[in-house]
């Protein structure tokens, strides 16, 4: 459902090195790196966001795309539920982990920071997609809920939804990801 | 006698004690809050500009406020931070001010947009809210999925191939026209009053979004209401006796 070639991604200029890159219906691939490689300018070339600069992207056509960037919904001050955010991208509660089904009704800021972030992730990863593209989803996570995420990464690729997951959480990509692949350091000319 | 001299302009004003603070919420979650008080001024000087020509002063206040909300996008790129808004707002004073001292004519219609009046609403008035509450009420309904979703998770948003500018553009004019309608009846800031302070107070406890529209609305038109009886009572204009109701509601409950 995604096919990269060669593809440099940036944004006012070229920030990752060449890459291939595949992913098939139903399989999670991995993106890791050191920090500053472009993992997150690739994922957002991959969204469509961020420029290609050289090389080829072809998605699919028709997929139906999600998104989950490290930005935090702005919710500070908004009387805006839980339940409220699943509605937004047609995600449903069914299956939240049991430290957050009865904590969907309350507003999203009077949530801990770890409990705000796992409803805003589980409102991406289950709103209707073929293809989830998740940056860095473990941050600002606990035990519980890496294992938890991962748990659901597998349940989602079942139902056949390809993943995209950018993270420098190795135990977490190792443990949720079919394949990995490494990001080098852009060789600066 | 005196009940039908008055039940129109109860009416009229009922119907924007509905419509501003549902609307205000919108302006509120995309912290636009200063728009309303930008389209009051900007409608306020259109209507000065109509009357002087020779136009009916409600069609200048309406196509002055459109104008300024659908042109807004025009320079939104180069006047981000709120900065068209304060602009809209100070040129909208300031030629209101220049033509209420400087044409007799022009002088009484500018306190009565001011102080806001609402007991000299017409028939004609209240007709154009009966139709345009409705419909407004109906547009926002349409939008507020969208508003909120792009305002929540604006990639998401845009990776769903929506676009952003039907939404943006849209609201922008309904937040303008019913901000017009509003100064024609309830004055700059009966209006401001009303769009600003119920999300203000209603934000602050709601536990969801529906919750937070519902409360917004009681709000104002408990305010309403009884702003409506207090001046009518202590034979005051309206607009202030609004203002103080709404600025003390908001002092006690906060």
């Amino acid at each position: 459902m995604l096919r990269a070639e060669a593809l440099v991604a940036g944004w006012s200029g070229p920030a990752t090195s060449p890459i291939d890159f595949s992913l098939q219906a139903g399989e999670i691939v991995g993106l890791t790196g050191p920090n500053g490689v472009g993992k997150s300018t690739l994922l957002a070339a991959f969204a469509g966001r961020a420029t290609v600069f050289s090389g080829r992207l072809e998605l699919q056509a028709g997929l139906r795309l999600a998104v989950q960037t490290q930005e935090v919904p702005p919710v500070d001050g908004l009387p805006l539920s839980g339940r409220d955010l699943l509605a937004l991208t047609g995600a449903s509660p069914e299956g939240l982990p049991p430290w957050l089904v009865d904590r969907v009704d309350i507003r999203l800021d009077r949530l801990s920071g770890g409990q705000r972030h796992y409803l805003a992730l589980w409102a991406v990863l289950h709103a209707p997609a073929d293809l989830v593209l998740l940056d860095e989803p473990t941050n600002n996570l606990d035990a519980a809920g890496v294992r938890h995420l991962t748990a659901h990464l597998r349940e989602r690729a079942r139902e056949g939804c390809g993943i995209v997951v950018v993270s420098h959480d190795a135990a977490f990509v190792a443990a949720a990801c079919d394949r990995v692949v490494t990001l080098e350091v852009r060789d600066v000319d | 006698m005196s009940t039908d001299l008055f039940l129109i302009p109860f009416l009229t004003g009922l119907g924007l004690a509905i419509l501003l603070p549902l609307l205000g919420c919108y302006l509120r979650l995309r912290d636009e809050w200063l728009a309303a008080l930008a389209y009051s001024h900007v409608s306020a000087a259109g209507a000065l500009l109509a009357l002087v020509a020779g136009l009916p002063p409600a069609a200048g206040g309406i196509a002055a406020a459109a104008l300024a909300g659908a042109g807004k996008r025009l320079f939104a790129a180069r006047l981000s931070g709120g900065a068209a808004y304060a602009l809209l707002l100070l040129a909208g004073w300031s030629l209101a001010v220049l033509l209420a001292a400087n044409q007799p004519q022009a002088e009484r219609l500018g306190h009565a947009l001011f102080d806001g009046q609402l007991y000299f609403s017409s028939s004609a008035q209240l007709w154009l809210v009966a139709i345009s509450v409705p419909v407004a009420l109906g547009v926002l309904r349409l939008l507020s999925r969208h508003l909120l979703l792009a305002h929540t998770y604006p990639d998401f948003f845009r990776i769903r191939g929506l676009r952003a500018w039907p939404t943006q553009i849209g609201f922008d004019l309904l937040a303008a026209l019913a901000l017009a309608l509003a100064t024609m009846n309830l004055g700059v800031m009966g209006a401001f009053a009303l769009v600003f302070i119920p999300p203000w107070l209603a934000f602050r406890r709601a536990r969801d979004w529906r919750a937070g529209l519902l409360r917004s609305l009681l709000l104002g038109l408990v305010a309403y209401i009884v702003a409506f009886g207090v001046a009518l009572w202590l034979d005051q204009p309206f607009g202030p006796i609004l203002a103080v109701m709404l600025v003390a509601f908001g002092l006690i409950v906060a």
